[in-house]
């Protein structure tokens, strides 16, 4: 924007139309084309998943009797026992990770000292970064054997509860892929809920141990009430995550179609996602299909879960008390 | 926080007590593991975390009264959840360094798995690290425009109502389970070409599905820190809008573009699911990312660690210290342009 040196503008020189405005029309629309290109996209997965699944729920039985990978159930028969080993690993996973990533939050957020709080917080960060395959190969190879005497323990001492009956080694239970599921989990948690811990109004905090609260007090006081949908919203973020989680459960579960509590027994659960990426290779002709019916339902879970959480995020935005 | 912590009401223990509670826990927490038998870090820690937990809590409530006592368990429980945390990090790293570097070398880098059978310290991951640039290359050429143009109409053109479906729309994008992608662009492909239609492509299209989300997502939060004023300087100059986001708002932006767009790649990067059914695996090198099967670095890992074997084993160690080192160096480059990049005066 160097200044003209010749001031004199003589009148035939200055353009009265208004400038060109094929730019801005081009980049308009270029831009509002992406933002359908995503919209059509999200489109695009349900079509072809409904579409490819639908001969999963329309044929015959016979048909259905022909498919190996059903090993001779009829479709609903397959499905709901892996439903139930996704809801069953996911639920698991979560009440293991919601506790600690709300210590991990508090800790970052009011126990850690503030020079600290950056650092450790990209240190949990760091767990997200790891891929999903490492983890598998982690759970295979260093948790299993390290947990090994814990499950033992459970198993010889708490045997008589469904739950920890009849632990045989190795690990390769539901409960193990479970945890390697909520590790995986943790990072996308803690960092929501620390979010909303960071929000708590100051001066909630203050007044609290104004009055004389310990730390504790002050937290249940003031934080906890006011991140309590942040943590409901957090905790289904992470669920959607386990329910869609393929390869740690790949990795370490050894697969079984029951419908059980035996959380230390190996072969008796199986997960969807899991289930789709061990039987996909092999599967062939209606196989495929209804593999892919079974992939449309965790699509449609998974849908359900993440809206329900933007839902609560999305509320709590408006009506909070910290803007 | 120090600032505000409550004063010393009455007879508060002295802060040492902390510390030497904490140790004697740890000593009788190691001393039981040890006389039990097999001495392992970890269980002695964890017995002493639990004996520390509980002597501290007692002594404070005889000596401090119910609600000190209270604290101080919330206190411990808390900074154990993060020591517990950082236990599964560590290990894992450890053990990706220590069992990985055992066949990582330059010639593991430059080979592929053409005639490698059974135990033989033969073998690498040329093929799988060229597999792995290729699709996530291309699903970057389709994410990144889509990505970064959604989000400059979401931020710059303000849609109305559309923009709040896409906003909402993209949020839910981010939940797709990836084996969900990967079933999707299989059955894209295989009503376009046929199912016998096998190439990189496919895995790319899945990975885009995954990655464009979190591209609108980071990109979106970049342009929102772009002050006002400086559109509004822009538009008094009779700049067209077009040239104002150009020249303006990406040009204030690009640093954290660049630093959101790397941290998606590197997200991806490390998908291992959807190029599992899609892409599958293959033992010489396919440069073609049009045609064939290709090998890739996760699908890899996965591959010699199911089909174990000492050899197998160790070969999928090394590869996925292969794919942690691209994803850490990916994050690392991230926050370098970040923090060397950003136009002056912006913090």
């Amino acid at each position: 924007m160097a200044a003209p040196t010749d001031q004199r503008v003589t009148p035939e020189v200055i353009d009265l139309r208004p400038p060109s405005n094929t730019g801005n029309r081009v980049f308009a629309g270029l831009s509002a084309g992406a933002g359908w290109a995503i919209m059509l996209t999200l489109a695009a997965v349900a079509l072809f998943l409904f579409v490819r699944a639908a001969p999963a729920f329309t044929s015959s039985a016979e048909e259905i009797a022909g498919v190996s990978i059903l090993r001779g159930q009829s479709f609903w028969g397959f499905v709901i026992p892996l439903l139930f080993g996704t809801l069953l690993s996911s639920v698991i996973a979560l009440l293991l990770a919601v506790p600690l990533s709300i210590g991990i939050a508090l800790f970052i957020s009011h126990y850690a000292p503030r020079r600290l709080a950056q650092t450790l917080g990209y240190i949990v960060d760091l767990l997200a970064a790891i891929p999903s395959v490492v983890f598998g190969l982690w759970g295979a190879r260093w948790l299993m054997g390290t947990i090994d005497p814990v499950f033992q323990w459970l198993s010889d001492n708490l045997g008589f509860l469904p739950f920890f009956q009849s632990y045989v080694p190795p690990a390769r239970n539901i409960m193990t892929a479970s945890l390697v599921l909520a590790v995986m989990i943790l990072p996308i948690i803690t960092a929501t809920i620390r979010e909303v811990f960071l929000q708590t109004p100051r001066l909630h905090e203050e007044a609290s141990l104004a009055l004389g609260a310990t730390r504790w007090e002050m937290v249940r006081q003031a934080v906890l009430p006011f991140a309590r949908s942040g943590i409901i919203s957090a905790s289904m973020l992470g669920l959607g995550r386990a329910l869609g989680e393929t390869m740690a459960v790949l990795m370490i579960l050894s697969p079984g179609f029951l419908m059980n509590f035996f959380l230390l027994k190996p072969g008796q659960h199986q997960t969807i996602a899991a289930n789709i990426a061990n039987q996909f290779p092999e599967a062939s002709g209606l196989g495929v299909d209804v593999l892919i019916a079974t992939g449309l339902m965790l699509f449609i879970i998974t849908f359900l879960v993440n809206v329900a959480a933007r839902a609560i995020i999305a509320r709590r935005a408006e009506f909070s008390g910290a803007n | 926080m120090t600032a505000l912590a409550p004063q010393r009401i009455g007879q508060r223990l002295p802060k040492w007590i902390t510390w030497a509670v904490l140790a004697g826990s740890l000593a009788v927490g190691y001393g039981i593991n040890l006389t039990a038998g097999a001495f392992s870090l970890l269980g002695g820690g964890f017995l002493g975390a639990i004996i520390y937990v509980i002597a501290i809590t007692a002594l404070a409530w005889v000596r401090e009264g119910e609600r000190w006592a209270k604290d101080r368990l919330a206190s411990a429980l808390v900074v154990a959840a993060f020591v517990v945390v950082m236990i599964p990090l560590v290990s894992l790293i450890a053990m990706v360094v220590v069992e990985g570097s055992k066949r990582f070398s330059f010639t593991f880098l430059n080979t592929n798995m053409v005639g490698v059978y059974g135990e033989t310290e033969l073998g690498g991951v040329y093929h799988a690290i060229v597999g792995t640039l290729l699709i996530t290359g291309l699903a970057s050429l389709i994410s990144i425009p889509i990505g970064l143009f959604t989000a400059i109409y979401l931020v710059e053109y303000r849609g109305g109502r559309i923009a709040r479906w896409i906003t909402f729309l993209v949020d839910v994008m981010t939940g797709i389970p990836s084996i969900v992608a990967g079933l999707f662009a299989y059955a894209l492909f295989a009503a376009i070409f046929g199912p016998g239609y096998k190439s990189g492509l496919i895995g790319a299209v899945a990975l885009a599905v995954l990655m464009t989300p979190v591209v609108v997502r980071s990109v979106e939060e970049m342009l929102k820190l772009v002050p006002n004023e400086l559109r509004e300087a822009a538009y008094a100059l009779g700049v067209p809008k077009w040239l104002t986001i150009v020249k303006v708002v990406l040009r204030t932006a690009v640093a954290g573009i660049t630093t959101g767009v790397m941290i998606s790649i590197a997200r991806v990067i490390g998908e291992t699911a959807p190029l599992l059914i899609t892409v599958g695996i293959v033992s010489e090198t396919n440069f073609n990312a049009f045609d064939g099967r290709m090998a890739t670095l996760p699908v890899y890992v996965f591959r010699q660690y199911a089909q174990g074997g000492e050899a197998a084993s160790e070969r999928a160690w090394a590869g996925a210290l292969t794919l942690i080192l691209i994803v850490m160096l990916l994050n690392l480059a991230a926050r370098l342009v970040s923090r060397y990049f950003a136009p002056k005066g912006m913090s």
